[in-house]
């Protein structure tokens, strides 16, 4: 089987390019700091799936023994982060070079991947995502590649601070990935707060009125692990839903304006302590961005030359909660992004049970950058 | 050669039969009654492969018949990307099949997949565990819920008797083939509005992977017989 996109390169000169250029990704990392680790191929699958949930059936390789369902790891990051938060030594820097394996797509014809990556663990946040960040943009310099970068964080803090029920921002939140539901939550919450009571008035009468056990009972028998106390807790929630103010159309705004933010990090941060001004949670966000980008700039890196989208990470990078960025060769449209890398903290927080690490990871795709070079 | 793969029995096969005697194409089992071999009157240059409707898929992906007959579920719970492996000719009208989502008929807090969505984040936070979907229909099911971005559930696997999961606290829901939906209502469930995942039929369909190098001209010709738009195949 072929590599991924190069032909002949299980061996000969091309193999060697590619051999080549994961040993000196992986100097660089050294060089930043990293040692090398090397995560199992073969990972327990209920972590992923409890993770990513169903669809990474759609996108890995499982497979099942005596002790349950095992997974082909899709990506590094996982295997290392449960790795860092069993040893708990920290700060800590990670490289690693190897396979990946993800099923075919509609966008993707290959199996098999190569990925070389950079992991750091360090409470301070702004300086570990400018090494990281940093580190990637001075080894891909030589192949003058387009750069895209965002900020969950800002999102997230967008959502925190709306004036609105702790229930409608966990929801918010929860969907933030999926952009058409959460746009659906957004105006529901909103503009259609009124139709949707409306719609649901029957039910809501029922809970206010105390009929709910009633009309549960008499709707069909009681099947299942879920209880009738669950109906009627979820028909409660939808009565103090009903209750609930509609967001404020600014507040909805202020959401959508945070989502169109464009512009290099130089001209975004002209924009940022008007942000800052509407709420303390996103004060705080725009320390982080302000404190990244001065960590940015003492790197000798260029904030005017560095481009910034306030959706960029949304739909792909799914675990990314903060600083995120993407390295794209815009004149090869059969390549995906050179390297993509970002903050994932509530990822930690979820593997380590409640106990979280602050990270921040990128990985770089050797074959691809050799087939940038193999027109 | 063309070869044409049909269901080996039952009334998928009668259905397929009558299908093509209507189009002027005589399909027949050759020998006894027994014997998994047939034989095509009304065109050149085809031949009939009897198979079980579910290795349609697969050989129609292997390219070892150019054209079959299955239903739609099986194609599109086969493969990930079903337009890499085969293209529709014609639905053919029988082998109709919905698979739906159900729910117990006592949540009547549940009508649409946007409230399913919601009581799996709650169920996930009280009960610890995602909420179980059983079904059959694996890649199916997952790409619809995946298209209509709903979180926090986990598919069990159940081969039979998949009504019965929730009853038997194996499952909180389930998605399966129904034709009137009496089974459901039996075990006290109903369908979500909007859990409609798939209408199938038995449907024609012609492999994107087979040599088609001798097969083009009988293609052509049954094309014109059955009154399909004939694919650039090969």
């Amino acid at each position: 089987m072929e590599r991924a996109y190069l032909d002949n390169a299980r061996s000969g000169p091309v193999r060697d390019r590619v051999a080549a250029e994961t040993t000196r990704l992986l100097q660089g990392f050294e060089a930043a700091g990293a040692v090398q680790v090397d995560p199992p191929a073969l990972l327990a699958a209920d972590t992923l799936l409890d993770l990513y949930g169903e669809h990474i059936r759609a996108n890995a390789y499982l497979t099942r023994d005596d002790e349950g369902e095992q997974v082909l790891r899709p990506d590094f990051t996982v295997p290392i982060a449960q790795q860092h938060m069993a040893q708990a030594a920290e700060p800590a820097r990670y490289a690693y070079a190897g396979p990946v394996w993800r099923k075919q797509s509609e966008e993707a014809r290959n199996r098999e991947y190569l990925q070389v990556g950079l992991e750091i663990y360090d409470a301070d946040a702004a300086n570990a995502d400018a090494d990281v960040f940093a580190t990637v943009a001075g080894l891909l310099a030589p192949y003058g590649l387009s750069i895209a970068t965002g900020d969950m964080g800002l999102v997230l803090a967008a959502i925190d601070s709306l004036n609105t029920s702790d229930i409608r921002k966990a929801a918010l939140r929860r969907h933030l990935w999926r952009p058409a539901r959460f746009q659906m939550l957004l105006n529901r919450f909103g503009k259609g707060h009124a139709d949707w009571v409306a719609e649901r008035s029957s039910l809501i009468e029922l809970s206010l009125s105390g009929q709910s056990a009633k009309a549960i009972k008499s709707a069909g028998k009681a099947v299942g692990l879920r209880s009738v106390k669950d109906v009627e807790t979820r028909l409660a929630r939808l009565a103090k839903d009903a209750d609930t103010p509609p967001l404020e159309e600014a507040e909805v705004a202020l959401i959508a304006q945070v989502l169109a933010l464009t512009g290099s990090l130089a001209d975004v941060l002209e924009h940022l302590p008007d942000l800052a001004a509407r709420s303390k949670q996103l004060a705080t966000a725009v320390e982080q961005f302000q404190a990244r980008s001065d960590a940015l700039a003492g790197r000798g890196l260029d904030l005017r030359s560095i481009p910034f989208e306030g959706s960029f990470g949304r739909t792909r990078l799914e675990y990314y909660d903060g600083f995120v960025f993407g390295f794209h060769a815009p004149h090869r449209k059969d390549l995906p992004a050179l390297a993509t890398g970002g903050r994932y903290d509530a990822l930690t927080r979820q593997l380590g049970q409640g106990r979280s690490v602050p990270a921040v990871g990128a990985m770089i795709r050797p074959e691809a950058l050799i087939a940038l070079g193999e027109v | 050669m063309l070869k044409l793969g049909v269901p080996s029995k039952g009334r998928l096969q009668d259905a397929t039969f009558q299908w093509f005697a209507d189009r002027g194409v005589t399909l027949s089992r050759s020998g006894s009654g027994r014997e998994y071999a047939g034989k095509v009157d009304g065109v050149a240059g085809v031949e009939l492969v009897l198979l079980s409707a579910g290795e349609v898929p697969r050989e129609l992906s292997a390219g070892r018949i150019h054209l079959g007959v299955t239903g739609l579920d099986l194609i599109e719970e086969k493969f990930n990307v079903p337009e890499r492996e085969v293209t529709a000719l014609a639905q053919l009208g029988f082998g109709h099949a919905d698979l739906v989502l159900a729910v117990p008929d006592f949540w009547i807090d549940v009508d649409t997949l946007e409230d399913l969505d919601a009581v799996a984040a709650a169920f996930r936070e009280s009960h610890g565990h995602r909420l179980r979907i059983a079904t059959k229909y694996h890649a199916l099911v997952r790409k619809f819920l995946t298209r209509h971005q709903i979180a926090d559930y986990m598919l069990i696997d159940s081969q039979g008797a998949t009504e019965g999961t929730v009853k038997n606290l194996t499952a909180e829901a389930i998605a399966d083939i129904t034709t009137s939906g009496e089974t459901l209502r039996a075990n006290h469930l109903k369908i979500l509005s909007d859990g409609l995942i798939l209408a199938s039929q038995a449907t024609l369909f012609a492999s994107k992977n087979a040599d088609w190098a001798q097969a083009r001209a009988p293609l052509s010709e049954l094309c014109t017989l059955l009154g399909v738009d004939c694919p650039e195949l090969g």
